[in-house]
């Protein structure tokens, strides 16, 4: 049976609902919410800060640190034990990597820029709106960046590729599944995150390349909204 | 010919395109990808002439040469004290810069003890943001009793108003000594119901800062919540 | 905080109000949502000024306990985690996170209120363990109060998934609550003693200069069902009855919270 209509009903370039917000954690240097379908990200940043151990500094700039968690009721299911695991640490690797492209820690020798993110709730699509909510926070956190970067994964499910796959498509078990989290560079529509899981072919990953474009600008413009929302001069 | 996407004093967001063309310049927070100029952070769009600059409007204090600051001692040194200021970096007092002769054996906490606010002047800032301050010259001297509250430090120039006429005001309504460091870290000491309307006041300017009118408005508020006729301080 | 500074927190507090300008014995605004992450089987947010407290609660079948085979079980468990201050370190649980998590386990447990014989489906086999974790979001202060008030808000909130007797379909929660008492479950009140004065919800400043502290957690009807002593002075019989005092009044407002 080919998949012809979405499980909740969106067209195939669809994402899910997005809800974006800056300056949620109030400790932070700079804070957001981003919650997409069912997934919610908190990211939080600190810094650039005294960076401990000391054999890590460099002198040529400093050093971005992301960290994932998701919270131990996070998922359904079984409780997800806390502490890093494999999979979290993999994660905050290459959301890292999708993030440094924009950064510009050259002003910063020897420090840290640490980025938490935090899911209390999840449905697919966790490590995309991690990063989705970590570009926005370190904007918030004013870290010199010569763009945003937003994420979001491209399906294959069955025969059709869509686009912002929730976990009822992730685990389709009607035919072949692919799971291709994207992150693009806004500026440069450069993709920074490429990852996959499943079976694709060449064509098939072309086009979702381009998809994964087209979602990201409506999601650029939703994080930036939200950044100017808060900081937008309100003239009585 | 060149065309101008934003409007002065508005938010640009990281990567966000302000001008096409090449009749514009970027100045700081901005740079030129080919034709185009890009904000290089989040911060308040502010065009002169021919000049387009991104103003920072968060974030952590850099510290600059000759910004006199609000400072704790965290730490005493051979040859002097560590100073936190509320930046991504510490600064040193050595003994040099700290007042009179100090001898070579000399107990340091019986002039600076680990805790002390002191209001001090950068007088060095190295490529590796090494920051020296010094206690020497008109202003500086330890800061004793009080308390001290942190601000955006990117909203003190509002705080202090033109020529000090903000801070004035607010020092003659509350009969509070107010002292704000360029670091973002206010010292107030006063009674305790004085200090909160001081603090109230502070908070309000930080969250209206952009809005005409502000001098005004906290006249207003500081005569509401004094009960006292209120003067706007005229500065020469 | 040297002693000038502590000094001048004294005279606030001789005058009767905190840093912020709230008298001794008043809260920040408090505010309780429920089910705020849907995939755990009880959830709730509370927010008490700038803090902000998560609570989850997991739900799965073990088997019991030898020592109390016809019994479920609950744990909590808190994660102090980096995101919410930038004092909190990543890595294995610190010791503030063992003992907040250790306290507000005391009161639910020793409250009586989870009656853990109907948590039992099948005596020496199976038994439902509830496995509860704090997540501040944000700590503004008193994580105490807010952590214990999250908690108690989810176990309220939480409803049993589908269980055929083999497989727990957490995809279907069933109408049926936890066999939780709304009487006996504790609400919580730290009291904070500085000086001579005494006070409830500290901000992070006023934490820091704090003599001794009380958490009292306490029942419908006024019983105490845990007591935690902190901070680094002792307390006389004449303080622990003040803070006693104000613990059980303090705690009989925050019950209007647990909703």
């Amino acid at each position: 049976m080919a998949y012809t209509k979405r499980n909740d009903g969106r067209k195939f370039d669809e994402t899910r609902p997005i809800e974006a917000k800056v300056g949620v954690i109030k400790r932070a240097d700079g804070s957001a919410y981003f919650k997409i379908g069912k997934t919610i990200a908190y990211a939080a940043v600190y810094g650039p800060r005294e960076l401990y151990p000391r054999f890590l500094k460099n002198p040529e700039g400093s050093m971005l640190r992301c960290h994932y968690n998701m919270m131990p009721f996070s998922s359904v299911g079984d409780r997800v034990r806390p502490g890093a695991n494999r999979r979290a640490k993999e994660i905050a690797m290459v959301t890292d990597k999708s993030l440094l492209p924009v950064v510009e820690l050259g002003n910063f020798p020897n420090s840290v820029v640490d980025v938490f993110i935090e899911l209390p709730q999840t449905d697919a699509g966790t490590r995309c709106a991690g990063i989705c909510a970590a570009s926005m926070a370190l904007a918030d956190a004013g870290i010199p960046m010569k763009g945003m970067v937003a994420a979001v994964s491209i399906g294959r499910v069955d025969d059709k590729l869509v686009v912002d796959l929730d976990y009822s498509e992730e685990s389709y078990e009607g035919g072949t599944v692919a799971d291709i989290p994207m992150a693009v560079v806004s500026t440069t529509e450069e993709i920074s995150l490429l990852q996959m899981d499943g079976e694709i072919s060449k064509e098939q990953l072309k086009t979702a390349v381009e998809m994964a474009k087209q979602a990201c600008s409506k999601i650029d413009k939703i994080q930036r909204d939200a950044l100017k929302k808060k900081y937008e001069v309100k003239n009585e | 010919m060149g065309k101008l996407l934003v409007e002065d004093k508005t938010i640009a967001t990281p990567g966000e395109k302000l001008a096409e063309g090449m009749d514009f310049l970027p100045d700081e927070g901005t740079f030129r990808e080919k034709d185009k100029i890009l904000a290089a952070g989040l911060g308040l769009v502010s065009i002169n002439g021919r000049l387009i600059k991104v103003i920072p409007v968060s974030g952590r204090y850099l510290p600059n040469r000759g910004d006199v600051i609000i400072g704790k001692i965290t730490d005493i040194l051979m040859s002097g004290w560590t100073i936190d200021i509320n930046s991504s970096y510490n600064a040193i007092l050595s003994v040099k810069e700290a007042t009179d002769f100090i001898r070579r054996d000399a107990d340091l906490t019986k002039y600076y003890d680990i805790g002390d606010y002191i209001i001090t002047k950068i007088v060095m800032v190295t490529s590796q943001c090494l920051v020296d301050v010094s206690m020497k010259g008109p202003g500086v001297r330890k800061l004793t009793g009080g308390r001290v509250i942190k601000v955006n430090a990117h909203k003190v120039p509002r705080i202090i108003g033109k020529r000090g006429s903000m801070v004035s005001m607010i020092k003659n309504a509350t009969e509070c000594n107010i002292i704000v460091g360029q670091n973002g870290v206010v010292w107030i000491n006063g009674s305790p119901e004085n200090e909160i309307i001081v603090i109230n006041t502070i908070r309000k300017i930080e969250q209206e800062a952009h809005i005409s009118g502000l001098t005004e408005r906290i006249r207003e508020f500081l005569e509401k919540t004094t009960k006292k006729k209120i003067e706007i301080v005229k500065v020469e | 905080m040297n002693k000038q500074q502590k000094q001048h927190i004294l005279n606030f507090l001789e005058k009767g109000i905190k840093l912020d300008g709230r008298k001794l014995e008043d809260y920040r605004e408090i505010k309780v949502e429920k089910g705020f992450s849907e995939n755990a089987e009880g959830s709730a947010k509370v927010t008490i000024g700038d803090t902000i407290v998560t609570a989850g609660v997991k739900l799965s079948v073990e088997s019991p306990y030898p020592d109390t085979p016809d019994k479920g079980t609950v744990m909590i468990n808190a994660e102090l985690l980096p995101l919410s201050n930038p004092e909190f370190e990543s890595g294995p649980p610190s010791i503030d996170s063992i003992e907040l998590a250790r306290v507000v386990d005391r009161g639910i447990r020793e409250s009586g209120a989870i009656d853990f014989k109907k948590l039992c489906i099948k005596e020496k086999e199976k038994a439902w363990s509830i496995l509860v974790d704090i997540c501040p979001i944000n700590d503004d202060g008193n994580l105490f109060d807010a952590s214990a008030l999250a908690v108690v808000a989810a176990l309220l909130e939480t409803k049993f998934p589908e269980y055929d007797g083999e497989v727990i379909d957490y995809k279907k929660k069933t109408n049926k609550a936890l066999p939780v008492d709304k009487k006996k479950i504790p609400t919580s009140c730290t009291v904070l003693k500085i000086g001579e004065h005494f006070l409830v919800d500290p901000n992070t400043e006023e934490e820091k200069c704090v003599d001794a502290r009380l958490t009292v957690e306490v029942e419908e009807d006024g019983t105490i069902c845990a007591l935690q002593k902190g901070g680094d002075n002792a307390i006389s019989d004449k303080d622990i009855e003040k803070m006693i005092d104000i613990g059980i009044k303090k705690s009989k407002e925050l019950r209007k919270h647990i909703g």
